[in-house]
């Protein structure tokens, strides 16, 4: 616990990861790959209390990556700093750096606003807003001030396809989309959050309102989505990471654990503490 | 061991908190009933009674002892004994509306019961209503036309013949009223606008100011409107001599003769002879006339329609302006604002803005809205005027008023509007927020939309609130009668400089200002009817908005 772990590039690069990726590294060729996003030292406050303790961390491209964790364990701070959502927030501060693609997120040259374009966020508990269901898809586009109507129709076509719930709702784009099931708005929320095309798309436990059926779909969403979108999921649900991620982050008190992947953290944890979470001992 | 039947602690204070319910709920029932009974029956026709009084009592109408009455109340004798009758049994008394106010010099009388010897309705009484002293009561003797000729009551074509000469009487008169009113009143606008101009080129020119072009131009123009104007003038006089040309005589209840011109009656109707359909008919036009006519002497006779239009203009200016300030101080407050005792002691005083007493506001209103910003517009912009010594927005008018009450019920929106905002879920804003929008963006198609219905609520409190005051009105603009109407067709049409007139002042003048409150009684009751009428509607129209609004945007999910 007292041994903040960062997983090198090197080691991540060894094995095949579980996906048939054409990106993915050949095993045993060593350079390949170099981190996406990176973790840097990363400390942070909410007013005096810290809750993310000298973090490093690097997140591949194109790769769905696990936050796991007990509750209070500082994965989703992690994950709303990301695109900076914990700046709403007063009294936050933070140590260290966080990087995509080699940008720091906090270069004060970086527009917040470009910066979540870069980066969509799914939520725990689903929250389309109150219009139609075109609008809600269309927001993202509206807002920087994108009103071609030819535009906007591929937008959703698309992004509601890809979110697999196109055949559902085609009828009836333009009726409220409070109307949906929690399912429905939660692949809708997914929708309007890859509408802009973003590079990242951070999921904060999106399952955990949802019922067995609903889980299962957002899973298979996720699983198509995985070759064109860098993934971050935040989950309670072992078994969720075990079936959806390539790599999985392991955090206790606001330390990052163990990282590896997937596989490795599940069945050989370096760590004690994985291990007991993980098989369920405490948690 | 506890007893099983133990009742539940605090059960009998459900009882308490239902009794608080009935009790609020039955006196506005009562007050609103009370309105509402003696508001609309106002219109619907009463029988008009022969009384005969007893030969030997002491009661008499101009020392005659019949008389014509409509009964408008029974109530037990005050001061029994007093009047002569017997001081023992129940002692009650009439109260008959007599009209004839030209004759009798009075329009209501109290005779007790025991002193009424007879009482009928003969069919051929008639109601007329007039342009001067009220009501009259009669039996019609003849019609005298202008060449002389008469017509008998007793001819069959008599009450075609009567009711002819009244449709064209009261044609005429729309005529000229309509000469007099707005063409005659276009001239006298453009004519004063002329004098003022002069007015000012005589200041600033000095004595042979007639000698400049414009000023040869402006008396050349003045020729041709005054030249209109005998012409028009001429036209209005015509049709008011026609007026006087066919006499109606009738014989009032006490035997008195009297002869007026038909056309000074506006209506005349046997309420004797009406059936159920009759009455319907007659409550449904007096009604109308009553919602779309302006008042007649001293405010008693008439409609009341300037007071309707006045209300509801001042409370639209008013909500559109208390909304915009209203909602944007809110937006800022909850918003935008750092939370910290600062905008805690404004949250405060805002709040206790709400509980400062209505006349201070109008004193507030008429100091800087009525002196400064008007005294300052007038000074700027309408200095020719001033030379008059005519203040045109320095004095009230119903743009002040509008303003002195949006300033009165901006509290109510501010507090609505904070809830309203407070109340949007902070997920949608996140997720408006991880969408790239800024947060004007997401105040603005996110937040405002949601929130809405609340503000909506807001404005229905502040509509209420600002329609029915009358403190601060007095002091900023309200008037008992205003000869012309805030929007009219002359040019620039809305005259927001102008005085107005309100129900709620309307209320209290003819109540409490009128010379004869008895008479005035009535229209009070129908005036307060229709002010709640008026509120209601206002308020309705909002809810439906809120309700359509509330449906678009409902966030049940969260």
């Amino acid at each position: 616990m007292t041994t903040t772990m960062q997983a090198p590039p090197e080691e991540l690069t060894t094995e095949v990861p579980k996906t048939g990726s054409t990106q993915a590294p050949v095993p045993g060729e060593k350079k390949a790959v170099s981190p996406y996003i990176q973790v840097k030292d990363y400390s942070f406050w909410y007013a005096e209390s810290q809750v993310l303790f000298d973090l490093n961390l690097d997140i591949l491209e194109k790769k769905v990556t696990a936050l796991i964790g007990p509750s209070g364990c500082g994965k989703s701070t992690l994950l709303r700093n990301f695109n900076r959502m914990n700046d709403l927030v007063d009294g936050i501060r933070h140590q260290g750096d966080i990087t995509i693609a080699g940008n720091s997120i906090y270069d004060p040259a970086l527009e917040i606003i470009s910066l979540r374009k870069r980066v969509g966020m799914v939520f725990q508990k689903y929250n389309p807003f109150p219009k139609t269901i075109y609008e809600n898809v269309v927001f993202s586009l509206r807002v920087a001030g994108r009103n071609n109507k030819a535009e906007l129709d591929e937008t959703v076509e698309r992004s509601l396809k890809k979110a697999a719930l196109w055949d559902e709702v085609k009828d009836r784009l333009h009726s409220s989309a409070l109307g949906l099931s929690g399912g429905q708005m939660q692949r809708l929320c997914i929708a309007r959050a890859i509408a802009n095309q973003p590079e990242i798309l951070l999921m904060d436990e999106p399952c955990s309102a949802l019922d067995p059926i609903a889980t299962g779909k957002i899973e298979d969403l996720i699983d198509e989505l995985r070759d064109q979108f860098t993934i971050i999921i935040v989950t309670h649900n072992m078994q969720q990471a075990t079936r959806i991620s390539d790599f999985t982050a392991f955090f206790y008190l606001g330390k990052l654990i163990e990282y590896g992947k997937t596989q490795q953290i599940f069945t050989t944890p370096k760590v004690k503490q994985t291990e007991d979470y993980v098989t369920g001992r405490f948690g | 061991m506890k007893s099983h039947n133990e009742k539940p602690a605090g059960e009998p204070l459900v009882w308490l908190t239902s009794m608080g319910l009935v009790l609020g709920i039955s006196m506005v029932v009562y007050l609103l009933s009370v309105i509402f009974c003696n508001g609309v029956t106002v219109f619907w026709p009463k029988a008009v009674h022969e009384v005969r009084l007893k030969e030997s009592g002491p009661e008499n109408i101009g020392g005659e002892k019949t008389f014509f009455g409509i009964v408008t109340m029974e109530r037990e004798k005050l001061s029994a004994g007093l009047s002569g009758g017997d001081a023992e049994g129940i002692h009650e008394e009439y109260q008959f509306f007599t009209g004839n106010k030209d004759i009798y010099s009075f329009m209501y009388k109290f005779v007790s019961k025991d002193q009424v010897e007879s009482m009928a309705t003969p069919g051929d009484i008639l109601v007329g209503e007039r342009l001067e002293y009220g009501n009259a009561l009669f039996r019609p003797l003849q019609i005298e036309y202008a060449d002389g000729k008469t017509l008998p009551a007793l001819d069959p074509g008599f009450t075609q013949t009567l009711h002819q000469l009244l449709d064209e009487g009261n044609k005429r008169r729309a005529e000229y009223t309509k000469i007099e009113k707005r063409d005659i009143g276009r001239i006298n606008a453009e004519m004063e606008k002329i004098r003022i101009r002069m007015l000012a080129l005589e200041n600033a020119h000095g004595e042979d100011y007639e000698s400049l072009p414009e000023a040869q131009r402006h008396i050349a123009r003045q020729e041709v409107l005054e030249k209109d104007y005998a012409d028009l003038e001429g036209k209005a006089g015509k049709l008011r001599e026609k007026q006087e040309e066919a006499l109606l005589t009738y014989q009032v209840g006490t035997g008195d003769e009297n002869t007026l011109p038909v056309a000074h009656f506006t209506d005349i109707y046997a309420p004797n002879q009406f059936g159920f359909g009759d009455k319907a008919a007659f409550f449904a036009r007096k009604f109308w006339v009553f919602l779309s006519e302006s008042p007649r002497e001293a405010n008693m006779e008439g409609g009341i329609f300037p007071a309707i239009f006045g209300t509801f203009v001042m409370t639209l200016l008013m909500s559109a302006a208390v909304m915009p300030f209203g909602v944007i101080a809110a937006i800022y407050l909850r918003e935008y604002a750092k939370q910290g005792w600062m905008v805690r002691s404004v949250r405060i005083a805002v709040n206790n803005l709400a509980g400062v007493p209505s006349i201070v506001f109008g004193v507030f209103g008429l100091g800087f809205f009525v002196y400064f910003v008007g005294g300052t517009i007038d000074n700027l912009f309408f200095t020719d005027r001033l030379l008059d010594n005519t203040p045109t927005f320095g004095t009230g008018g119903v743009l002040w008023a509008s303003l002195t009450l949006a300033l009165m019920t901006v509290p109510v929106v501010v507090v609505a509007t904070e809830e309203a905002l407070a109340s949007v879920p902070r997920g949608v804003r996140e997720a408006s927020l991880a969408c790239g929008a800024s947060k004007w963006q997401t105040i603005q198609r996110i937040v405002l939309p949601a929130s809405a219905p609340g503000i909506l609520t807001g404005l229905i409190l502040a509509m209420a609130r600002g329609a029915g005051e009358v403190a601060p009105l007095m002091l900023v603009g309200v008037v008992k009668l205003a000869p012309d109407l805030p929007l009219d067709s002359i040019a620039p049409f809305l005259h927001l400089e102008r005085k107005f007139m309100h129900l709620g002042f309307h209320i209290y003048d003819l109540g409490f200002q009128s010379p004869d409150s008895e008479a005035a009684k009535p229209m009070v009751f129908a005036t307060t009817f229709l002010l709640i009428l008026l509120v209601v509607v206002m308020n309705l129209f909002a809810i439906v908005i809120r309700n359509h609004l509330r449906k678009k945007y409902s966030s049940s999910v969260f």
